[in-house]
């Protein structure tokens, strides 16, 4: 019984009940495919999430002059504004948010901040984007919906990764790390044509 | 020579109870019940706001009922319970004095303390930050410093749990190993060791920071060290939770291990692998290697899940072969059907064992797959499964085990036992529509931690399918019926403990029949037949589930 | 801590007698994960290349 001493004083040597020994090989074979599956996926599948990412350098962010506000990103910030400014194609309904057209060399840019995504990105179907991501505050989750990619975003840490589209239509970027009070407002958007 | 202490001779079990160890358990498991009731009740407020047309709160006290939901249960509840259940198996089940009750005393006003202060510290409002409490969101110093107390409190314990186990081997109040129980309380107060470690290496600073010491904390850095102890803390659950299977397996059914080398050698997979999985938070993180991300997401090769898999097949093995010697042979199932559904005790464990497996395990292996957690990181999904894992495993298991502790301990007679019958189903079902709900919520997308799914505030919009809508309204519900079962085990116990003595002695647990298995293995067929269908159609589910969700992933964009 | 490694049932394996010791299984539950995880997992954090 499982509350008292084992009966015996040896008991490493006991044979191994048949069924358990059956559930221990299945269960090992089980273990190799689970394990065996990443990096299968890294070779043969298409949804591999890159690992590229740079800090945003100390001198860039604010640091020298006040440590506490080392988060606040403004080396991106100033990236994606020129970024920006170079390639707004309209403005979203009336809400004054840039809708910024992917241009040819590929890369596009997108900031996380209380509470919004920055800016709306036009992107085409099928075709590769390096796409650089980071926050300038707090930490936030990107979270493409309906497709249902998250992924997660830290101050202090561009990240950049190779997505294409594979459906056109209109899709939300939720944020989905608890960023304060106005999380729940923190919306961005990206249109597939 | 044993030293003299004071003891009392339990009436039902014969053990032998250390008078401080005795009060110790009984302080630490009734301010664990406290703190469930209060955790509880801010999560059916959190369930309740998630619910659409509901909406309960607003988003200031959400977000601080979140807050305190997540550090009353996952931390308070569980760890407080977990330190009376390693007296109990140190001091009762070895037969020894407790060593150094000072420090457990010690450890117990600390952790009471610490709780309090965490607790003041998110009712008045300034600490809403989550359980995760990611900086740089800033919460209140009085926040750290709470959780700090309280897990040098716990750290304390384990140390006098260890300290026990030398005395006893020193005292030879046992011969040869520790009982299995026993073991896996070894093997949560290992994970709760590296727990606590992890939790001041990054605690401290934290503090530091809040009250302006330290200018700032990486936040990569923060969440790498952070998730060795919010992930390991629930592994301490997970050890616990089947040492208390075990436990009640043989108090119930007398239920002898098949084989305490496979039982210990699982147990032993969690000892060297089941904290890695704290890399779980980690997958979608920039920069950090694939290589770390498979290695440690995987618990090294899925050796410890290994080990999970085992302990699926020998708690119900173990409780099918005590049954079989009692004649219930017929065909694969008898056992099972002839098995006392009425006893709380054993209807709690077979529940938090389906539940654990079914819905937590397996959900918890396919969301810590490298690419997979790419579809469900942060969505609700992830709720969804430590749900099944928290509340429907270990939570649950605790409770069944309460049923049996709480009125052999105190000796007093249950204080409603037809309601303690039902009431594991109803948290059982409970947990299971809510774990179910939010997983299914997830797979669409929805967000947790979040306040309002319809982004009715926000300048741009998004509309989650309606089906969404729905699955979060009947999240709502099944935490209502949660919410019932969970009340009503917490007025159960603290009634049952205040009420009428026990008139007589309960049926003592079978002492071991020191030869009754021997034979076992060697005969033709197999021993557990039942519990091997059980595990075989376990395993169905695991790889079907397995592989639909990489269906799903190969049909989102393309990334690399 | 020394306990004789001879019962009446034979010389106890080296299996059970690792089982059999918590502050060999503490000691290898606590250094295993911090060096698999919480040092690998700062080393890669340090190793993040500093961006232009």
């Amino acid at each position: 019984m499982a509350i008292f001493p084992p009966s015996e004083k040896v008991w490493w040597n006991e044979p191994v009940e048949r069924t358990e020994a059956l559930w221990i090989g299945i269960c090992l074979v089980w273990a190799m495919i689970l394990f065996f599956m990443m990096p299968y996926w890294h070779i043969v599948g298409q949804q591999n999430l890159s690992n590229e990412a740079y800090k945003i350098p100390l001198a860039d962010q604010g640091a020298e002059s006040d440590p506490s506000q080392r988060f606040v990103g403004e080396a991106y910030e100033a990236k994606v504004e020129a970024y920006v400014a170079a390639n707004t194609i309209r403005e979203e309904g009336d809400t004054g948010i840039p809708v910024v057209k992917a241009t040819d060399s590929g890369d596009v840019y997108m900031l996380g901040r209380l509470w919004d995504w920055y800016p709306i990105l036009e992107l085409e179907k099928g075709k590769s984007y390096r796409f650089h991501l980071s926050s300038l505050d707090w930490l936030h989750g990107w979270s493409l919906q309906p497709t249902n990619i998250n992924i997660q975003v830290h101050p202090g840490y561009e990240m950049i990764f190779n997505v294409t589209p594979t459906e056109t239509g209109e899709f939300g970027v939720v944020c989905n790390e608890f960023c304060g009070i106005g999380h729940h407002n923190m919306l961005g958007k990206i249109y597939v044509k | 020579m044993a030293a003299t202490y004071e003891y009392r001779t339990c009436p039902d079990t014969g053990f032998k109870i250390d008078l401080n160890a005795d009060k110790l358990i009984k302080w630490n498991a009734v301010s664990a019940v406290v703190f469930l009731l209060i955790g509880g009740f801010f999560g059916l407020l959190v369930a309740l706001t998630r619910w659409p047309t509901v909406h309960l709160l607003d988003a200031e006290l959400f977000y601080l009922a979140l807050t305190a939901h997540g550090v009353d249960i996952l931390l308070v509840w569980l760890i407080f319970f977990e330190m009376a259940l390693l007296y109990f198996c140190s001091s009762v089940l070895l037969q020894c004095r407790l060593a150094t009750p000072k420090f457990g005393w010690l450890a117990y006003w600390l952790m009471l303390g610490g709780a309090a202060m965490g607790n003041v510290a998110v009712l008045m409002g300034e600490s809403s930050v989550m359980f995760t409490s990611y900086v740089p969101m800033k919460a209140s110093p009085l926040f750290y410093l709470g959780l700090i107390l309280f897990a040098v409190g716990a750290l304390i314990v384990c140390f006098v749990f260890f300290g026990t186990l030398v005395i006893a081997k020193k005292e030879k109040t046992y011969e040869g190993s520790v009982p299995l129980v026993t073991f896996g309380a070894i093997v949560a107060a290992i994970i709760a060791v590296y727990t606590i470690v992890s939790g001041a290496v990054i605690l401290i600073p934290t503090l530091a920071w809040s009250l302006g010491l330290i200018p700032y904390i990486d936040t990569l850095l923060y969440k790498v060290i952070w998730w060795g102890l919010g992930h390991s803390s629930q592994q301490i659950n997970v050890s616990a939770q089947i040492a208390c299977w075990y436990a009640v397996a043989a108090i119930v059914f007398g239920a002898k291990p098949i084989s305490e080398k496979v039982c210990r050698t699982a147990f032993l997979m969690y000892i060297l692998f089941l904290q890695l999985a704290s890399a779980h938070h980690l997958l979608v993180e920039p920069g950090l290697t694939s290589e770390f991300k498979i290695f440690n997401t995987s618990y090294a090769f899925y050796l410890a899940v290994f080990g999970s898999m085992m302990h699926g097949l020998t708690v119900p093995g173990a409780m099918e072969l005590a049954q079989r010697r009692k004649g219930y042979t017929k065909g694969l199932f008898e056992w099972l059907r002839k098995a006392p559904w009425g006893n709380p005790a054993f209807s709690g464990t077979f529940l938090s064992i389906v539940i654990f497996g079914f819905l937590g395990g397996i959900t918890g292996v396919v969301m810590g797959t490298e690419q997979l957690n790419l579809i469900m990181h942060n969505t609700i999904y992830v709720p969804g499964h430590f749900h099944a894992t928290t509340a429907g495993g270990t939570t649950l298991a605790f409770m069944a085990l309460s049923y049996w502790l709480v009125p052999t301990l105190w000796q007093r007679e249950l204080w409603a036992p037809g309601l303690a019958k039902i009431q594991p189903y109803l948290f059982g079902i409970g947990v299971t529509g809510i774990a179910l709900f939010q997983m299914g919520a997830g797979t669409l997308g929805v967000s947790r931690r979040h306040w309002d799914m319809t982004f009715a505030d926000a300048t741009l919009t998004y509309d989650y399918p309606a089906a969404a809508h729905l699955m979060m309204a009947l999240n709502g519900v099944f935490a209502i019926i949660a919410a019932i079962g969970g009340g009503l085990f917490c007025i159960q116990m603290v009634l049952t403990i205040i009420g009428k003595k026990k008139a007589a002695p309960a049926e003592a647990p079978a002492a071991p029949a020191a030869e009754a298995l021997t034979g076992h293995g060697h005969g033709a067929g197999l021993a557990v037949p039942g519990t091997f269908v059980l595990a075989l159609i376990f395993l169905t589910t695991f790889v079907l589930y397995y592989f639909v969700n990489w269906k799903y992933l190969s049909e989102v964009w393309i990334l690399s | 801590m020394t306990e004789p490694n001879n019962t009446e049932d034979g010389p106890v394996p080296f299996m059970q007698q690792l089982l059999d010791n918590p502050f060999l299984l503490l000691f290898i539950g606590v250094a295993l994960p911090s060096v698999l995880y919480t040092i690998w997992g700062i080393v890669d954090v340090m190793s993040i290349p500093v961006g232009q």
